[in-house]
């Protein structure tokens, strides 16, 4: 492939619509006659509901109708858990509470009428009795003992599970020195900034129902809502609009979602939801939450022997889509960037009166990479050995790939020596150093942290995936020459429209312009998997390649039937194939097909006389006008290829940062911040660029300022942006970065992908540099987020 | 997040806000609404009128009179953030005004409706404290003075009663051997202050400190006056310890908030870490 | 009951009879179908509704319709000139400054105002003169780096 455009930092093609507020998100789809639903919500953890007295509300100006529990309750499929793990206990999770109410948040009632504002007065007109129970909260306790959520079960554990290879406790025992360190991933909300919303709109003649969602999986997310209500699949066409931010919170089919589409079709009409903040605080799922011990037995030169993960996982009172997966994936990553010969992880699944956990940018990952990347640092302190010597005293070298895990993974490819080596020259590490001793010497708290990490992408192989670990693409050449790649995939702010254009462009030598990428309508597009995981570009990018390759093999047979030539004797150089004799002629005196030029009143006729060179794009036109096809060829020009990669992609990298700590308050403040970032072949750099600045901003906002908190009645106490700190640009350091490249051999792109790299390496990174600039007063450790007032403490012992 | 529904006027003169709110017990002033707005979105607020004044085009000014800086009630924090005259004449001003939220909402909220509504962790009332203010409330029956250490009730309580508008804040110009310094740990979500201290202090001619005005915010019901401080500091020369040993005394006698960000330990710890920190640059500028 | 009211939005008269109640980002997106203004927060944190009213940045889902009357407002549909985009817009489409969009109309207008009272912000100045808007996709860089290109070609304008 001629790279004109794969590789270039190329400005976004879905852009102009954003930047002048005329894009779509679901609120800004508007339908006439459209009524609106309102919920009303529980206000405690867990209650018995006494009674739901309705009649108000129903009198009440605009209602057309009000819902409960008892609506739902044979109509309505639970809301659904694609994990299958085990023994695991799955709770039967009805869109409405039925008896019970299990979290605040968690919806008792929907209100349905004209216009939002009388829907939200309605609301309060119904009036819910509740018998308070006794709350779970606490995970630790939660696993124990105490209040029992789901009483069929028995206790609160959902499931247990142990993975790993090799012999732990000899691993262990053979060990000079064993470090232990107990953590805690705090419970985060991924907080887009789109929250989520649902228009349903149901056509009584046709029998069909459309849903707008904001979501990352539109087929699948028809599939399930299809089943929860009884329509059949092919009478539903879910649309994902513009979706402002995922981040895994819409890698869901959430109980809305499906209700919607029930009241739309009991009313008729079409029926619209847009989630309030404080609602997406306390009903869209949360992510994290594990308390974990870790156990990491090394030799006396830094060799690591063992490591053993001991954790409890809070899941929150259901689950949802992928709730009790998650923890799971923290197993697979916890060999993280270095060979350990044993690796065991003890997980407990915990269910609490709690909103649900499930996937947050990085899922599972972010929580084994800082275990491991906290624990090298425990260990380098353990050893008084520079953390950097730990690190590259345990990485495989470059020629050991694939390498096998004892988390039972084959990394694909790395050079982990290499970008760390990078990220210590652009930071200059030992100037660094030098400049700390001095710093301390003078009183002051400067703390160095680094972490190296390896992530896990391009989820996945069908076989580790619950529902299929694939991706489709359809790339078609129309008549007049413009190009429609349909991709399964949901992009949602990752700028996918541009970067498979990019490849589709230079795959095909066509203009950028040409290409339009078209994605999140299952009417339109094939059946696909969605975006998350960090997998769009890594197989959706490679199923649009593929295709493309499939649709090329065609054109070729057309040209070289029309060219008269061996197909297999036709060079293909900038979008035109050429007849051996012609090739070194070139196409100047060949005439091009016009594409978006001056409007045109009837399709050309292709003129093939004497032609010693054929554009792709005309092709297309002879394969839709259809006279002149080679024989037992299919008119038309286009391509559909599902792509099923052979394994993860696993990227890796370095990052280092330096904080300064303000002695007085606590108050952490950066002065640097390295990224060198490995994610295999880069189709765009200013895309990765962005991917990686946005992904370390949500790690620095899980190491020092987000937390969702439940107090101990189980009442949300974060629940608005006015608590729930997210980082704001002034806290944000600037970002020095840098790549390495070493191509996945799992896809013929030789990307690994980008999505979730920032988030899972860096958190690790600030917060080594914490613990290392408090590390005079004997600090070891210390949790998440490091709020002013817990490093405070540390210093005053 | 909508509120429950309400009627609504916009007074074009003071007494015409005045006779409303005469006659309309339960009636609200709305100012920028920055703090009225939200309650009411929230449904914590649901007042059946709202009474705007933010047309009223003599509430709305920055002057000095004979030594003495009046401000009306509907100047925007943006207003007074950005004003050239107490730049010179009154910096605590401005600079406190600057670390109210954000652009946004200092170009709407004002000095007034903030004032009146006595958020605990709201900027100004550390300042009106320092600075020794005097608020003007005006009702159907006149007006009277209300000084600032009276003016501060108890949490979102004021001195202001059933029927009364804040119509100006004054204050007395200093000289130039006055210092005035805003310092503030502000929260990472709301931006309120978690501590805010304002310090407001007058040298002698030999340098020694001649008077000493703090007001604290965030730590308390309400914002205080920071009398065990001000003494501590009154009569003498003003170096690291001395500045120090007054610091000490943030916090004594108040009941201290604690929260989720800042327990009251660590918050009694910020009073003082900020209050000394104030003081400092409060009386490098006297110098 | 309904009030009536005069809003110029965009350059465009408009008069409408709306409930007190009513939040002017409501009226912009309901009623004139100016959907461009979004609500992000609710609680005036997030800054994904602001809007210019009478020439300065203000959150659109913390003031009423009816406090607008009168007003002249300029929303993100309203930036660009006779279809050129405006350099605040050109700086996010050329420094990659937007993921998902949703917060970039609010964090556009905004922009502007900062270059507007300071013409030449340091990156320090922007970053503090964005505290009001909250983005979850960029990690803000190259929203600095889209306000620096805004304002050097203003300048250069």
């Amino acid at each position: 492939m001629a790279a004109k455009y794969v590789g270039k930092r190329i400005k976004r093609t879905e852009d102009p619509r954003l930047i002048k507020g005329l894009a779509h998100y679901v609120d800004d789809v508007r339908l006439p006659d459209t009524l609106h639903v309102a919920f009303v919500r529980s206000i405690y953890a867990h209650a018995r509901i006494t009674s739901i007295d309705v009649t108000e509300a129903l009198k009440a100006p605009g209602v057309v109708a009000v819902y409960t529990g008892k609506d739902i309750a044979t109509t309505v499929g639970p809301v659904p858990c694609a994990a299958a793990l085990p023994d695991l206990k799955i709770p039967d999770y009805r869109v409405l509470a039925t008896g019970k109410a299990l979290f605040v948040g968690h919806p008792i009632a929907a209100v349905v009428a004209t216009d939002r504002y009388l829907a939200r007065d309605a609301a309060d007109l119904i009036s819910v009795d509740y018998e308070e129970l006794p709350v779970a909260v606490d995970v630790e306790a939660s696993a124990k003992g105490g209040p029992v959520i789901h009483e069929q079960f028995g206790s609160n554990i959902a499931y247990t599970l142990t993975s790993g290879e090799g012999d732990i406790e000899a691993a262990l025992k053979s060990a000079d020195h064993i470090v232990t360190q107990r953590m805690v991933h705090q419970r985060l909300a991924p907080v887009a900034m789109e929250g989520r919303g649902v228009l349903a709109r149901y056509f009584p003649g046709e029998e069909e129902l459309t849903l707008w969602s904001s979501t990352q999986i539109p087929h699948l997310m028809r599939t399930q809502v299809a089943l929860m209500i009884g329509l059949p699949e092919n009478k539903l066409r879910v649309i994902t609009p513009e979706v402002g931010g995922g981040f895994g919170s819409k890698l869901n089919v959430y109980a809305e979602e499906a209700l919607l589409a029930w009241i739309s079709i009991q009313l008729g009409k079409p029926v619209k939801w847009i989630e309030s903040r404080r609602e997406n605080m306390q009903a869209t799922i949360h992510g994290r939450a594990q308390v974990g011990t870790v156990e990491v037995g090394c030799k006396n030169d830094g060799t690591i022997t063992g490591l053993r993960y001991n954790v409890v996982a809070d899941l929150g009172a259901y689950h949802q889509l992928l709730t009790p997966a998650i923890p799971t994936l923290t197993g697979l990553m916890l060999s993280g960037a270095y060979r350990i010969p044993a690796i065991q992880m003890n997980v407990t699944g915990v269910f609490t009166n709690k909103m649900s956990t499930d996937a947050y940018r990085g899922a599972g990952r972010p929580e084994a990479t800082y275990v491991v990347e906290r624990a090298m640092d425990i260990v380098a302190a353990e050893l008084k050995i520079d953390p950097v010597e730990v690190r590259r005293k345990n990485f495989p070298a470059k020629t050991e790939f694939p390498f096998h895990t004892a988390t039972g993974l084959d990394y694909d490819s790395g050079d982990y020596e290499a970008a760390l080596d990078k990220a210590l020259n652009l930071s200059g590490y030992a100037k660094l150093r030098a400049e700390q001793a001095k710093a301390r010497a003078a009183g002051k708290l400067i703390g160095i942290g680094m972490s190296s990490y390896v992530e896990i992408c391009a989820l996945g192989p069908s076989q580790a995936m619950p529902a299929g670990g694939w991706e489709s693409a359809t790339v078609r050449i129309e008549p007049t020459g413009t190009v429609t790649v349909l991709t399964g995939a949901s992009p949602h702010g990752q700028g996918q429209e541009t970067s498979f254009a990019q490849i589709a462009a230079d795959e095909l030598g066509v203009d950028l312009n040409a290409v339009t990428v078209i994605h999140g309508d299952t009417a339109i597009v094939q059946y696909g998997i969605g975006t998350f995981g960090s997998r769009a570009t890594a197989v959706g990018g490679t199923a649009v390649l593929i295709a493309i390759q499939k649709l090329k093999e065609k054109a070729a047979k057309i040209a070289a039937h029309v060219l008269r030539c061996e197909a297999s004797s036709l060079a293909f150089e900038g979008g035109r194939y050429s007849r051996p004799s012609a090739a070194a002629a070139s196409a100047v005196s060949e005439p091009d097909v016009a594409v978006g030029e001056a409007p045109a009143g009837a399709l050309p006729e292709p003129d093939t006389e004497g032609r010693s060179t054929l554009t792709i794009q005309e092709i297309a036109l002879i394969a839709h006008i259809a006279k002149e096809l080679p024989p037992d060829t299919e008119p038309g020009l286009s391509a559909t290829y599902f792509f099923e990669p052979k394994n993860f992609t696993f990227p890796f990298g370095t990052h280092i940062c330096v904080v300064e700590i303000d002695k007085e308050t606590g108050e952490t403040k950066f002065l640097r911040y390295v990224a060198v970032d490995d994610c295999g072949k880069v189709i765009n750099p200013l895309l990765v660029d962005g991917q990686i600045h946005g992904g370390i901003v949500q790690a620095i906002g899980q190491a020092l300022y987000e937390e969702v908190v439940y107090d101990e009645q189980g009442q949300l106490v974060t629940g608005e942006l006015m608590d729930y700190a997210l980082p704001k640009a002034s806290q944000m350091p600037w970002f020095e970065l840098d790549r390495t490249e070493t191509p996945s051999p799992v896809n013929p792109l030789g990307v690994k992908g980008v999505g979730e790299a920032g988030t899972i390496g860096a958190t690790p990174a600030v917060v080594n540099a914490i613990v290392d600039a408090l590390s005079p007063y004997g600090v070891k450790h210390l949790d998440m987020p490091a709020r002013p007032e817990a490093v405070w403490k540390l210093i005053t012992g | 997040m909508i509120s429950a529904p309400f009627d609504y006027v916009r007074a074009n003169t003071l007494d015409e806000a005045l006779a409303l709110l005469a006659q309309n017990e339960d009636a609200k002033i709305l100012a920028g609404g920055h703090s009225l707005i939200p309650a009411m979105k929230l449904r914590l607020a649901m007042p059946p009128l709202l009474v705007d004044i933010g047309r009223i085009k003599d509430l709305s000014y920055i002057r000095e009179d004979h030594g003495q800086i009046q401000i009306g009630a509907m100047t925007t924090h943006y207003q007074i953030e950005s004003s050239d005259l107490l730049k010179k004449i009154c910096p605590l001003l401005p600079e406190c005004a600057g670390h109210i939220g954000d652009v946004q909402v200092r170009n709407k909220g004002t000095i007034g409706g903030s004032v009146a509504h006595s958020d605990p962790s709201g900027d100004w009332p550390a300042a009106i404290i320092a600075l020794n203010a005097e608020l003007v409330a005006v009702s159907k029956n006149g007006e009277r003075l209300v000084k600032a250490d009276d003016f501060f009730v108890d949490l979102m309580t004021t001195a202001l009663e059933a029927g009364e508008i804040l119509r100006e804040i004054r204050i007395n110009k200093s000289n130039d051997r006055t210092g005035q310094a805003y310092a503030k740990m502000h929260h990472p979500a709301s931006g309120f202050a978690v501590v805010g201290v304002a310090a407001n202090l007058t040298l002698d001619r030999n340098g020694g400190c001649e008077k000493a005005s703090i007001g604290i915010t965030g730590v308390s019901s309400k914002a205080y006056r920071a009398l065990a401080v001000e003494s501590a500091l009154t009569g003498s020369a003003l170096d690291e310890q001395k500045i120090a040993n007054a610091a000490a005394h943030a916090a004594d006698g108040v009941d201290i908030n604690g929260d989720l960000f800042a327990s009251e330990d660590y918050r009694r710890h910020l009073a003082q870490v900020f209050t000394k920190r104030a003081i400092a640059a409060a009386t490098e500028r006297a110098g | 009951m309904k009030q009536a009211i005069s809003i110029n939005v965009n350059e465009v008269d408009h008069r409408d009879e709306v409930e007190p109640r009513l939040l002017l980002v409501h009226y912009l997106r309901d009623l004139l179908g100016l959907t461009g203004t979004h609500v992000g927060c609710e609680t005036s944190i997030c800054g994904a509704c602001t809007i210019l009213v009478d020439g300065q940045a203000v959150k659109s889902c913390t003031m009423f319709a009816v406090q607008a009357d009168g007003a002249n407002i300029t929303t993100i549909e309203g930036l660009a000139t006779n279809g050129n985009l405006h350099p605040m817009q050109e700086g996010f489409w050329e420094k990659h400054g937007l993921q998902c969009g949703y917060c970039t109309p609010g964090m556009i207008i905004a922009a502007t105002q900062l270059i507007d009272r300071n013409p030449n912000p340091s990156r320090d100045e922007i970053r503090h003169g964005l505290e009001g808007n909250l983005c979850r996709c960029t990690g803000y860089q190259h929203i600095v780096e889209a306000v620096e290109y805004a304002a050097k070609k203003k300048a250069d304008l």
